[in-house]
């Protein structure tokens, strides 16, 4: 449940950090410091990156890049399912605790993807 | 009406080309029991006159999707719909084999009913696409078009001699995974067979291919070869599906498994492209070349159904 914080606390945080530190001393600060943003692409029908290894506490988003409507959905059920995403629409999750999440396309469960919390 | 008159303000030569886009089609006729494939023009229509009875399966409307290389899919849902009403003999009932929305809201579920209403279309059987049991589980789409038969939604009834199955494989669909049948439906599947003679004609209709017709591209069902193997003794079995936007064809001994057409857009064929999804370089007077409907025509003595491709063309 923790993992879907939607916490705005975290969003400010990595404000200032993005401000603070150039991206290559926050990666090295990762214990520390929350990790930016980070973007998985939906597009001809696969997650790209396929497997993303992010730190605690970073904040995923999706963006439908096809024509075709995509849904994450949690293999799991360890985190919220996202409506249908249309064209460009985005979805986005905080993972908050470490493990492995493997999700993928409720209507097209060919495309699976895993994100690595450290 | 309002859509014609929209293309007529646009000129007459543009009225008349989306006419002609209700040229599309697919002709299913039923000789005994298994389905024979011709476009609908006046072979098919002769072959129809001796006919026991027809119906004709539309699939893939995708109402609400609003992008290249079709802004109206409405418009081209109608069109196919006055295909059917402009045939000389009526047809018995319309399978809609899912997908009927692009995205199960209910504004969408009201269009497609709306049109359906307008068009007057006789008794419609639907089976849910993926595409329409997005978010709820499909309760919206079993809640307005469900034959209420069984709690699963799956369902069959007999006409004229023959046995339809309608079966739901877009549910519960695992990760890494194609459609899905589920144990349930398969018990029910078998069950349902039992008590029927082996000379009964059968056809089966669902979203998703009920073949591995293209895993790749998730073009397939996972546990189809459990209901395949309840099929193989009959005779006569003609397995109708939609989801691809195309026209598939297989045999397997006594098995012909056929994909439709979209009445809204085309998909590529298997492996032509990076990934399915619409085809979006089709010019908008080519479109007209990869929509249709499926008439099917059941003849009495005859072992065949006689199936004719109508494109809007």
């Amino acid at each position: 449940m923790n993992v879907m914080s939607w916490s705005l606390s975290v969003i400010t945080t990595l404000v200032v950090a993005a401000a603070t530190t150039s991206p290559a001393l926050a990666a090295n600060a990762a214990k520390s410091a929350p990790a930016k943003p980070t973007t998985v692409d939906i597009k001809d029908f696969a997650f790209a990156p396929k497997t993303l290894t992010i730190t605690a506490g970073t904040r995923v988003v999706w963006t439908n890049l096809d024509e075709e409507p995509h849904v994450v959905v949690s293999a799991g059920n360890q985190f919220a399912t996202s409506k249908a995403l249309d064209t460009s629409d985005s979805y986005a999750i905080t993972f908050d605790h470490a493990g492995t999440y493997t999700y993928y396309c409720a209507i097209h469960p060919m495309m699976v993807g895993t994100i690595i919390v450290k | 009406m309002d859509d014609i008159q929209d293309l007529e303000a646009g000129g007459r030569r543009q009225f008349l080309k989306c006419m002609a886009w209700a040229g599309a089609g697919t002709l299913w006729m039923m000789h005994g029991g298994v389905l024979k494939a011709q476009p609908l023009n006046a072979q098919g229509a002769a072959t129809a006159a001796d006919s026991a009875f027809s119906f004709v399966q539309i699939s893939d409307s995708h109402i609400g999707f609003h992008k290249a290389p079709n802004m109206d899919v409405a418009g081209t849902l109608r069109q196919s719909l006055a295909m059917i009403n402009a045939q000389k003999k009526e047809p018995d009932f319309v399978l809609h084999t899912g997908d009927l929305t692009h995205l199960s809201r209910p504004e969408e579920f009201d269009a497609l009913s709306g049109i359906m209403q307008d068009a007057r279309m006789a008794k419609v059987f639907y089976v849910p696409g993926e595409h329409d049991v997005i978010g709820d589980n499909g309760a919206e789409f079993f809640r307005r078009f469900g034959e209420r038969q069984q709690s699963g939604g799956w369902y069959s009834f007999d006409h004229h001699g023959v046995h339809f199955v309608g079966l739901i494989n877009v549910l519960n669909l695992k990760a890494g995974g194609l459609g899905s049948l589920g144990a349930d439906q398969l018990a029910w599947l078998k069950k349902d067979l039992a008590g029927l003679s082996a000379e009964t004609p059968l056809v089966v209709f669902a979203h998703m291919p009920l073949w591995p017709l293209y895993p790749d591209w998730g073009w397939g069902t996972d546990d189809s070869n459990e209901a395949v193997g309840y099929l193989r003794r009959f005779g006569s079995v003609s397995v109708l599906n939609g989801h691809i936007h195309q026209i598939q064809q297989k045999v397997e001994g006594s098995i012909t498994f056929y994909t439709a057409r979209s009445t809204a857009y085309p998909q590529p064929a298997p492996g032509a492209a990076p990934a399915p999804g619409p085809m979006k370089d089709v010019a908008p007077n080519d479109l007209h070349r990869y929509l249709g409907i499926r008439d099917v025509r059941h003849v009495q003595g005859n072992h065949a159904l006689a199936v004719t491709e109508e494109v809007m063309a």
